[in-house]
C-alpha cells in the first residue's frame, strides 16, 4: 500500500535517512522500530508531506506520487498522528476534527452534521468520545482517540502513528491495541513508530528496524523475538570498551531514596527511584530517551519544581531535597546538562562570560568588595578552560553561538570540571559532538573519576554508557529496572531492559 | 441613590461605551488570532481624523465613516506586515504606531486646514450620532456568531491558540492573522470615527485620550470573549459617565465627595487585578505575541 | 567590525525615517532640505539650541536607561511614564513638606524620594509578573493611568495653592533647588533650564554600564534576559531578577523627576511629561539597549524635539508633528529589522554574509 524507495534526507550535517526502503502491505499493522534519532519519524514525515526527501520515491498503491504537503498526503488517504498531539485545547472535539475541512457553508459551521459523522466513526472503530467535550478536559487516551478520528474523518486508509503509546497508561495501551485491531478488521493499514519492543511483538504483523538513518531489517513479527529486534535496534554484538583503570571507590557521595517526580499531567516521570553513587566511580544510567532520565537529573540538580518532587536526595550525608540549584553548586555538585543550548550556555554571551556561569558571584571571579567582576580572573579562567579542554577557536571574546556543538560542549565540561566537584551529573555528554571530541570528553570523565569525584552519567548511547560506567543501571518508564555489570553484560540483555523493562 | 440611575446617565454610558465596544471587539479579532494589538489607540485616531476630514470635505458622513474604516485598516496593515511578515516585536510596533498617530493627524490637518491639529467644525446635519451606536450594538452578536459559529471563526481561534496544529490541519496561519489584524483596524476606525463625527463635530488633537488602552483593558477584563468584553466596556463607560456627571452626588460616609480621579482609576485597577488571576483565570490566547515560524 | 555593524543598522533606520519624513514634507509643499536644516541648525546653535537640546535630552536619557535595564532582563517596561510621574510628585512632596530644611538635607531627601517612588512603581508590575506571571506590558500601561490619576488627585486636593488655576503643587523649598549649568559654564545663560540633573544623567549612564557589565548582579540580570533557563541552571533566581530589574528601571525613570522638580519648575506641574516614557522606548531601541547608544539616541531625539519648534513656526506647512512622525517611523524601522535585511539582500548588498 505504501512504499518508500531509496529515500534520502539530510538536515544540515546530519543524514537522517540514508537510502531508506520500506514496504508496507495493505491491511496490516506495521511497526517501525529504532532508537531515538534512528530516522523513523523523519521517514514517515516525508511520507506525510511534512518534509520533502532529497532523493528517492514514494509509491502509494503501486504508483509513484509526489507528496509535497500534508494536503497531498491526506488526498491520497494517508493520515498521521504525531507524538505531540496537534490539538487546540480550548475548543471541542468536533471543532478540532473538522478544522480545515469544515462542513456547512462559510456562513454557518454545521457542527451538528460533524457530530453525527463523528459518532458514526466512533461506533465503527470503537473510538468512544463525546464530540462536544473540550479537549483540555479529556484524558490523554481520549485525546489520542480524537487524533485518530481526525485522520479517519478525512477518509484516511493508511494511518501513521508516531510513538502512540508514549503517554498512555498500561490500561489505555490495551484499549489502544483493541482499536488498532478493529481498524485492521475494517481494512485500514496502520504504521506505528515505536521503540517499545513489547508492543511491537503484541500488535504488529510486520516490523522494519532502523538504525542511524538506515533500514537494518525487515521481518515478519511472528518470525522474530525481542532479543533479535533489540540487537538490530541497538548495535553491534560486541561493544567497544574504553581503556580505563580500576576504580578506587570511596565513600558515598549521593544517595537517592524513593525519588518520585510528577509531571504536569499528574503522571510519574520518575517513579520511586533509589540508588547510590560513591566517590571514585562512574554510575551510568542507560535507557531510551523519554523514560525519566531528564527529569531525574533535573531533580538532582535542583532545577525541578519542588512541589513535584518527593523522596530524598542526600549528598554527603546532608538532605538537599528541598534546596535550590545555587546551594547544590556551592556544596560541590556540578552539572553538564543534556540540552546545552537551553540550559548550558548563554549563546549571545562570550566564551569568557559563559565560563563563569554558576560561579559568577564568588571569588576569585568577584573582587573589589564582593561586587565587581574581576576581568583578569575571568580571562584567566576562561583561558585555562579553553586550553585545558581544547576549545576551538581559542578566543574567549567570541560569542558562544559561534562555536560548533563539540566545542560548546567542551567549554561546558571544562567549566564544570574547573570547580573540582564532588559529584558530577552529566547527561548526553557527547550528543552532536564530533568523534575526536568524543574521545577527549570520555578521557576527561574517567580522569575526573580517578581524582575522586562521583559521576552520574546518563546517556542514550549504549556504547558510551557501557564503556564508561563502573556500574550500570537501566531505566524504563521512570523506574530503575535493573543493574548490570557493564564489563560482562551483553547488548541483548541491556537492550531488553531498556525497551521492555524486564 | 435614585439620582444615580437617571436616564441621562444611562444615555451617557451608552455614548461613552460605544467607541470602547468597537475598538475592543476589533482588538479581539487581532488578539484571538495571536497578534498583540496595543495600537488600538493609534488606529482610532486615524479613523477619527480621516472621518472628520473626509466628512468635512464631502459633506457626507457615511463617506467619512468609510474613510475612517479605510484609515484604520491602513494603519493596521502596517502593523500586520511588520508583525506577521517581518516578525517584528508586536508591542514595539504597536507603540511606534501610537507615537506616529500622535503626529500624523496634526501634520495633515496643518497642511490641509492650516490648523494646529483640529479639523474644521462640521455642521450638525452631517453628523452620524446614531449609526455607530447601532453598529456597535449589532456587532456584539455578529462577532459572537462569527467567532463561534463559522469556519472562519474556528480557524481564527485555532491560529491564536495553536498555530502548529492549525497549520497541520491545512489552515493558512498568516492569512488568518492578516484578517484578524485588519479587522481590528476596521473596527477601531469606526470607533474613532464615532468620536469625531458622531459624538462631537470635529477632530481635535489626541481626542481619543487613552480610550484605545481602555478598550484593550476591557478586552482583557472580558477575557477575550465578545459578550464579556461588551459588559466590560459598559462598566468602563459607566465609570467614565459617573466621573463626569456624578461629581458631588456620591459621597463617602464622611460626607466628602469621592474625588473623580478614583473613579477614573477603576477600569485600570480592575484590569490589573483580573490579569493577576484574582477574579477567575484570565488566560490569553496561547500563541498571543509569538510570531509563527514554519519548521521545514 | 561587529561594532560597526551594530551602529550601521540604527543609522540606516534613522536615514530611512528622514527619507520618509522628506517625502511627507514634499507632499505638503515645503522643502525637506530647508526643514531639516532649520531643525538641526536651531537645535545645535549656541547657546540656546544646545542648551535646550541637552535639557530635553536629560529625561530621555533617564527613561532610555530605564527601558534598557528592563529589556536586558527580557522585560518590556512601558510604564516609565507612570513611574516618572510618581517619582516627580514624591520629590515635590518632600520638597514642600520639609521646605524649611537646608539644601544639605533636602536635596538628598528629595533624591531618595524620587528613586524610591519610581522604584516602587516599577516593582509592582515586577512582582505581579514574578509571582502571578501576568504580563508586564499590560500592567505597566494600566499603572501609567493609575499613576496619573492618583497624582492628579493628590495635586488637586492636597497640594495645590488655593486659588491657583493651574494644576500644580505649591513650590518646593528653596533649599531643594539644584543649580542650572549656566552657573558654571561661561557663555551659557542661566535662563536655560539645563541643570545639574543632566550631569546626573551622564553619571547614570556610567553607573548602568558598570552595573550591567561589571558587577555580578548585572551579570545575573543580563543572563536572565538572555536565557532564563540557563540562568536558572547557573543558580540564578529568575523571579528575583525580574523584580530587581523592574525596580531599578522604575528608579531610573524616576530620576526624571529630579530634572523637572528640583532643576526646572521647582514644583510638581501636572502633565509635565512630553511622552518621555514612550519616547524612552524608542531611545533604548535605537540605542541597541546600550548606555552609549542611549546617550546618542537621546541626543538625536532631543534635537528633533527642540528643532521641531522653529520648524513649526518658520515653515509654511510643516508642523511640530513632524517630530512624532519621525520618531514613530524610526521605531518602526528599527523594530522591523528583518525588512532591511531582506531588502538589502535582494538589492545585492551583504552578499554572502548573514546580516
Amino acid at each position: 500500500m505504501l512504499e518508500l524507495r531509496n529515500i534520502t534526507k539530510r538536515f544540515g550535517d546530519v543524514l537522517a535517512n540514508d537510502h531508506v526502503n520500506i514496504k508496507v502491505h495493505e491491511g496490516t499493522i506495521h511497526a517501525i522500530v529504532g532508537e531515538n534519532g534512528a530516522g523513523k519519524s523523519t521517514a514517515m514525515r516525508i511520507a506525510y508531506g511534512f518534509y520533502t526527501a532529497d532523493s528517492g520515491e514514494i509509491l502509494v498503491d503501486g504508483q509513484v506520487r509526489d507528496i509535497k504537503s500534508p494536503h497531498d498526503a491526506i488526498a491520497l488517504g494517508i493520515g498521521m498522528v504525531h507524538q505531540h498531539f496537534m490539538l487546540v485545547d480550548t475548543i471541542s472535539v468536533a471543532e478540532n476534527i473538522v478544522l480545515g475541512a469544515e462542513p456547512g457553508s462559510s456562513l454557518a459551521l454545521d457542527l451538528a452534521a460533524a457530530a453525527t459523522q463523528i459518532r458514526h466513526l466512533s461506533e465503527e472503530f470503537k473510538l468512544a468520545v463525546n464530540p462536544h467535550a473540550i479537549i483540555e478536559h479529556l484524558s490523554v487516551g481520549q485525546q489520542q482517540r480524537v487524533e485518530l478520528l481526525k485522520a479517519l474523518y478525512r477518509h484516511a486508509r493508511l494511518l501513521i502513528l508516531d510513538e502512540p503509546t508514549a503517554v498512555l497508561t498500561p490500561i489505555e495501551v490495551e484499549e489502544f491495541f483493541a482499536i488498532l485491531r478493529r481498524m485492521r478488521e475494517q481494512g485500514k493499514t496502520v504504521i506505528i513508530i515505536t521503540h517499545k519492543l513489547s508492543e511491537v511483538l503484541a500488535i504488529s504483523d510486520e516490523v522494519t528496524v532502523m538504525r542511524d538513518g538506515k533500514v537494518v531489517g525487515h521481518l515478519k513479527t511472528a518470525d522474530t523475538n525481542a532479543a533479535e529486534l533489540a540487537r538490530l535496534m541497538v548495535g553491534r554484538e560486541v561493544l567497544l570498551r574504553v581503556e580505563k583503570p580500576e576504580p578506587h571507590v570511596g565513600n558515598t557521595a549521593l544517595q537517592v531514596r524513593n525519588l518520585t517526580v510528577t509531571g504536569n499531567d499528574g503522571g510519574k516521570r520518575v517513579d520511586g527511584v533509589s540508588f547510590e553513587v560513591r566517590r571514585g566511580e562512574i554510575v551510568g544510567i542507560a535507557g531510551v530517551e523519554g523514560n525519566g532520565q531528564t527529569e531525574l537529573i533535573e531533580a538532582l540538580a535542583g532545577l525541578s519544581d519542588p512541589t513535584r518532587v518527593s523522596g530524598e536526595i542526600i549528598f554527603l550525608g546532608r538532605d538537599i531535597t528541598r534546596r535550590g540549584a545555587r546551594l547544590r553548586r556551592e556544596i560541590g555538585i556540578a552539572h553538564i546538562p543534556e540540552d546545552r543550548h537551553r540550559r548550558g550556555l548563554l549563546l549571545e554571551f562570550t566564551l569568557a562570560e559563559n565560563s563563569i556561569l554558576g560561579f559568577h558571584y564568588r571569588p576569585p571571579i568577584v573582587s573589589y568588595g564582593d561586587a565587581f567582576l574581576d576581568e583578569e580572573a575571568i580571562q584567566k579562567r576562561a583561558n585555562e578552560i579553553i586550553h585545558g579542554f581544547d576549545v576551538r577557536p581559542a578566543n574567549p571574546s567570541l560569542p558562544a553561538r559561534a562555536l560548533s556543538g563539540g566545542n560548546q560542549q567542551k567549554l561546558i565540561i571544562g567549566r564544570e570540571f574547573k570547580v573540582d566537584p564532588t559529584l558530577l551529573l552529566v547527561s548526553q555528554p557527547t550528543r552532536g559532538v564530533d568523534i575526536g571530541a568524543i574521545e577527549f570528553i570520555h578521557r576527561k570523565l574517567v580522569g575526573l573519576r580517578d581524582a575522586g569525584c562521583a559521576v552520574l552519567l546518563v546517556s542514550a548511547e549504549l556504547e558510551e554508557v557501557t564503556s564508561l560506567s563502573d556500574r550500570l543501571l537501566v531505566i524504563h518508564n521512570g523506574r530503575i529496572v535493573g543493574e548490570v555489570d557493564p564489563k560482562v553484560a551483553t547488548v541483548e540483555e541491556i537492550g531488553l531492559l531498556m525497551t521492555r523493562g524486564h | 441613590m435614585r439620582e444615580i440611575f437617571t436616564v441621562s446617565l444611562i444615555w451617557s454610558t451608552v455614548r461613552l461605551s460605544t467607541p470602547l465596544v468597537l475598538a475592543a471587539l476589533g482588538g479581539m479579532f487581532s488578539e484571538r488570532s495571536g497578534v498583540i494589538n496595543i495600537a488600538l489607540e493609534g488606529m482610532m485616531l486615524a479613523g477619527a481624523f480621516t472621518a472628520a476630514a473626509v466628512t468635512y470635505a464631502s459633506s457626507n458622513p457615511f463617506l467619512g465613516l468609510l474613510a475612517g474604516i479605510a484609515a484604520g485598516v491602513a494603519i493596521s496593515g502596517i502593523h500586520a506586515v511588520a508583525c506577521i511578515r517581518f516578525k517584528a516585536d508586536q508591542v514595539v510596533t504597536g507603540t511606534a504606531l501610537n507615537i506616529l498617530m500622535i503626529g500624523v493627524p496634526g501634520f495633515l490637518s496643518g497642511a490641509l486646514f492650516l490648523s494646529s491639529g483640529s479639523t474644521p467644525q462640521i455642521p450638525k446635519e452631517h453628523l452620524i450620532p446614531w449609526t455607530p451606536i447601532l453598529i456597535a450594538l449589532a456587532l456584539v452578536p455578529i462577532t459572537w456568531y462569527v467567532l463561534y459559529k463559522t469556519p472562519f471563526g474556528l480557524r481564527l481561534r485555532s491560529v491564536g491558540e495553536n498555530p502548529e496544529a492549525a497549520d497541520a490541519a491545512g489552515v493558512r496561519v498568516s492569512h488568518m492573522r492578516y484578517w484578524g489584524v485588519l479587522l481590528s483596524g476596521a473596527l477601531a476606525g469606526i470607533g474613532g470615527a464615532y468620536l469625531s463625527i458622531g459624538q462631537s463635530s470635529l477632530f481635535t488633537r489626541n481626542m481619543t485620550s487613552g480610550r484605545g488602552f481602555i478598550a484593550l483593558a476591557a478586552l482583557i477584563f472580558g477575557k477575550w470573549r465578545p459578550v464579556q468584553t461588551m459588559l466590560a466596556c459598559l462598566l468602563f463607560g459607566f465609570t467614565e459617565a459617573v466621573s463626569i456627571q456624578m461629581q458631588g452626588v456620591i459621597k463617602l460616609p464622611s460626607g466628602e465627595d469621592i474625588p473623580v480621579q478614583f473613579i477614573q482609576m477603576v477600569p485600570y485597577v480592575l484590569t490589573i487585578v483580573v490579569l493577576a488571576g484574582f477574579i477567575g483565570s484570565s488566560r490569553p490566547p496561547k500563541a498571543l505575541g509569538i510570531p509563527y515560524q514554519k519548521e521545514k | 567590525m561587529k561594532l560597526l555593524r551594530q551602529l550601521l543598522f540604527p543609522f540606516i533606520a534613522v536615514l530611512a525615517a528622514f527619507a520618509v519624513g522628506a517625502i511627507l514634507i514634499l507632499i505638503v509643499g515645503d522643502s525637506p532640505l530647508e526643514t531639516y536644516r532649520l531643525m538641526f541648525g536651531s537645535a545645535l546653535s549656541w547657546p540656546d539650541g544646545i542648551g535646550y537640546t541637552l535639557f530635553y535630552a536629560t529625561p530621555l536619557i533617564f527613561t532610555g536607561l530605564a527601558v534598557l535595564v528592563a529589556f536586558r532582563c527580557g522585560l518590556l517596561n512601558i510604564g516609565a511614564e507612570g513611574q516618572l510621574y510618581v517619582a516627580a510628585f514624591a520629590a515635590a512632596w518632600v520638597g514642600i513638606t520639609f521646605a524649611q530644611r537646608s539644601g544639605w538635607i533636602l536635596i538628598p531627601l528629595c533624591f531618595i524620594a524620587a528613586i524610591l517612588a519610581g522604584g516602587a512603581w516599577g516593582a509592582i508590575p515586577g512582582v505581579l509578573k514574578a509571582r502571578f506571571g501576568s504580563h508586564e506590558v499590560i500592567n505597566t500601561i494600566m499603572l501609567n493611568f493609575v499613576a496619573v490619576a492618583l497624582i492628579s488627585y493628590l495635586t488637586q486636593y492636597h497640594y495645590r495653592i488655593p486659588g491657583d488655576p493651574i494644576m500644580e503643587t505649591a513650590p518646593i523649598g528653596a533649599g531643594a533647588y539644584i543649580p542650572r549649568l549656566g552657573k558654571f559654564i561661561p557663555g551659557l545663560p542661566e535662563r536655560i533650564p539645563l541643570n545639574a540633573a543632566f550631569l546626573l544623567a551622564l553619571l547614570c549612564c556610567l553607573l548602568v554600564y558598570l552595573f550591567l557589565w561589571r558587577t555580578k548582579w548585572g551579570y545575573e540580570l543580563r543572563a536572565t534576559g538572555s536565557n532564563a533557563s540557563a540562568a536558572e541552571y547557573g543558580g540564578v533566581s529568575v523571579r528575583k531578577q525580574i523584580v530587581i530589574a523592574m525596580t531599578i528601571s522604575g528608579a531610573l525613570a524616576g530620576m526624571v523627576g529630579i530634572n523637572e522638580v528640583l532643576g526646572y519648575r521647582h514644583r510638581y506641574y501636572d502633565g509635565f511629561s512630553d511622552n518621555y516614557g514612550f519616547t524612552g522606548i524608542a531611545v533604548a531601541l535605537l540605542g541597541r539597549n546600550h548606555p552609549v547608544g542611549v546617550l546618542i539616541s537621546a541626543f538625536l531625539f532631543a534635537i528633533l524635539q527642540r528643532g521641531g519648534i522653529p520648524v513649526d513656526a518658520f515653515t509654511e506647512h510643516v508642523t511640530k508633528d513632524i517630530v512624532q512622525i519621525l520618531q514613530g517611523t524610526i521605531i518602526l524601522f528599527v523594530a522591523a529589522e528583518a525588512f532591511f535585511g531582506e531588502t538589502f539582500q535582494r538589492l545585492g548588498f551583504f552578499k554572502g554574509s548573514k546580516v
